[in-house]
């Protein structure tokens, strides 16, 4: 029995180590730069349900992107671009010709995973030329704990960081956070006051395009750096669920992509030491998550009459009064 | 298909030919119909009710499940038992599979476009598990073959099954459902304004979920079809996406039970289509998928220019 015990023990420590922490961090990185672009499309008012295809097609060409240019800023830029001309597509059906997001966003999702699928083929199995790395800071890295969890990530992580205090900085505590939130809430209002509705949502969407397909491009050249074929794994969608469990707001948003981080280094970690639980079934923690996080913040959510924007989903017509 | 380096005429003509050319094409495009007119009128049924299914494939998934479980645990009865029972469970699985995202939408308002996709992922895992695991048959990530009385018998000597008209009768049953009963009644009402359904003393729970466990079921037959006839054993790569394809179906089919069984063909006919193309100039299948999301652009923005024609006709 002793014997089993320390074995218990060794897995556990194993398990619950610093180790888990940094790679939470990494694995949640993807999650929060998508859900903050995802959040101020939200506010402004336009659910984009093409989340996963921008990423898909942002992972593909900041790989692509990488391998001709050997320059990892180049693949992020490049990635960044597409995501964002996939998002003006959206932009254009949802804002202008006030067609049906929904559909809009799941063609896109579509298209995005046949395009990378079509166009992937012979870059599966290729490392990429160059990516992003984990940092060593002199001194700092060395750090017990907090060393490898805080200072020892690649650059992006720390980008991350830095645009979920901005973003969330943007929309609460300036004009322009104020114009966003008050187009998503009440674009009538809003235009009376003289905002231009329609080019703050388009800019909204666009922003959001432009970070999942960061999303994307982090995936393929920091987290494995090389293309698999629907390397997303629903990423996308689960960045949409966090929009709504951190309740359109970038800092809850981030925590709660922290929490997923955590649970997707904890199954890859119950894996690797081979605790007896068949693998697809641990695989399955992600997407049981998703659905249960979903359903207790609904439950506060409907307790405390949190929702989302007023306007989500609602495309604004000028001059049309009702 | 022009960076493909290969003449599109050729390749389109190649597709269309594939599909709808030949006695072997037109069967092959009725075979891959089948399981898209039954997911698809799953799907038809639950936006009828403004439900987003877009969880056919999980669905489906669970529904084969379900089916072979049962051909696997009642392999002595007669094909007359067994194949109803099959049919049953097949529509009990992916029932219970859509209807998890439905109660949850109905009784806490959770956002059911991702909890019906998170299930396809769960669904699709979970079969895998199945797989590699306790139904793995010698070495290879397929169940063991199903027997005899658990196949669905086929038609003219051909692949072409019985599926098809279990297809067909849905489209009736369900065209029927929502024209002539209450519960149809009720689904078009909620679909067209909840608010109003909800003043007009409608249970949206017994609309909703009653519609959702239907909308799954039909994916399940789906699934219950493809093992029961076509591959004889679940594996992996059971549905190509058809739980996905599903809702272009049932989009581009305009939500009708009549429409939906064009759209069908339509795409049945694609994906073979896109299968002999792939051989004769060597274009991936995954084009088709392309061409999934150009549809439903299309339907998207020509809904606009519907709108705008009417209008403009107005003005003038």
């Amino acid at each position: 029995m002793k014997e089993v015990d320390e074995a218990v023990q060794e897995i556990l420590t194993e398990i619950f180590s610093t180790a888990l922490v940094a790679s939470a961090l990494r694995l949640g990185t993807p999650l929060i730069l998508a859900t903050v672009g995802e959040i101020y499309a939200q506010r402004s008012g336009v659910l984009n349900l093409g989340v996963e295809g921008m990423m898909i097609v942002g992972a593909l060409v900041g790989f692509i992107g990488v391998n001709i240019t050997g320059n990892p800023w180049m693949g992020i830029l490049l990635a960044a671009l597409c995501g964002g001309a996939m998002s003006l597509i959206h932009a254009f059906l949802s804002i202008t010709t006030r067609s049906d997001q929904v559909i809009s966003g799941f063609a896109l999702s579509i298209f995005g995973i046949g395009v990378t699928s079509y166009i992937g083929k012979k870059w599966i199995g290729m490392a990429a030329e160059a990516g992003f790395y984990p940092i060593y800071i002199r001194g700092l890295s060395d750090l017990p704990i907090v060393g490898p969890i805080l200072f020892s990530q690649n650059v992006l992580v720390y980008l991350a960081f830095f645009i979920v205090a901005v973003s969330s900085w943007i929309l609460f505590k300036t004009r322009i956070g104020l114009i966003i939130r008050a187009v998503g809430e009440n674009p009538e209002a809003a235009d009376i006051l003289g905002v231009n509705v329609y080019l703050t949502r388009y800019l909204c969407v666009f922003f959001g395009g432009i970070m999942a397909g960061i999303a994307g491009a982090y995936l393929s050249l920091a987290y494995t750096r090389q293309w698999v074929e629907l390397m997303t794994a629903g990423r996308g969608w689960i960045a949409i669920a966090l929009v709504i469990f951190g309740m359109w707001n970038p800092v809850w948003s981030f925590a709660g992509s922290l929490f997923f981080g955590v649970i997707d280094s904890f199954q890859l970690r119950l894996q690797a030491v081979g605790i007896g639980i068949p693998y697809n079934l641990l695989m399955m923690m992600p997407y049981v998550l998703t659905i249960l996080a979903l359903s207790s913040i609904s439950t506060t959510a409907l307790a405390k009459k949190i929702g989302a924007p007023t306007a989500l989903l609602t495309p604004y017509v000028r001059g049309e009064k009702t | 298909m022009v960076t493909s380096g290969v003449n599109p005429l050729m390749a389109y003509g190649k597709l269309f030919l594939g599909a709808f050319g030949s006695r072997f094409g037109l069967i092959e495009t009725v075979v891959k119909a089948t399981p898209l007119m039954l997911a698809g009128l799953g799907v038809a049924l639950a936006f009828r009710c403004s439900f987003f299914n877009i969880g056919a494939e999980g669905q489906l998934y669970m529904g084969a499940f379900a089916a072979t479980w049962a051909a696997y645990a009642f392999s002595e009865l007669d094909a007359a038992f067994l194949l109803p029972f099959m049919l049953l469970l097949g529509f009990l699985g992916g029932g219970f599979w859509g209807m998890i995202p439905g109660v949850l939408k109905v009784k806490l308002r959770v956002n059911e476009i991702i909890t019906t996709l998170m299930m396809n992922y769960i669904a699709i895992l979970w079969v895998t598990h199945m797989l590699v695991g306790p139904w793995m048959y010698e070495g290879f990530p397929w169940s063991p073959i199903i027997t005899e009385a658990a196949r669905l018998p086929n038609l003219a000597g051909s692949r072409l099954h019985v599926g098809i008209f279990f297809a067909l009768i849905a489209a009736v049953l369900i065209y029927l459902m929502l024209m002539k009963t209450r519960l149809g009644y009720e689904i078009r009402v909620v679909g067209a304004n909840i608010k109003a359904a909800r003043y007009a003393g409608i249970s949206i729970f017994k609309t909703i979920i009653p519609a959702v466990i239907i909308s799954g079921g039909l994916a399940g037959i789906a699934g219950m079809v493809q093992v029961s006839a076509i591959h004889y054993r679940i594996m992996p790569g059971l549905s190509p996406g058809y739980g996905y394809t599903a809702v272009v179906v049932a989009l581009l089919g305009k939500l009708h039970p009549i429409g939906v069984i064009a759209s069908s063909i339509f795409f049945g006919g694609l994906l073979v289509g896109a299968d002999m193309m792939q051989r004769a100039v060597g274009i991936p299948v995954a084009l088709v998928n392309i061409i999934e999301s150009l549809v439903l652009l299309l339907i998207v923005a020509g809904e606009f220019l519907i709108r705008y024609r009417v209008s403009f006709e107005r003005g003038g």
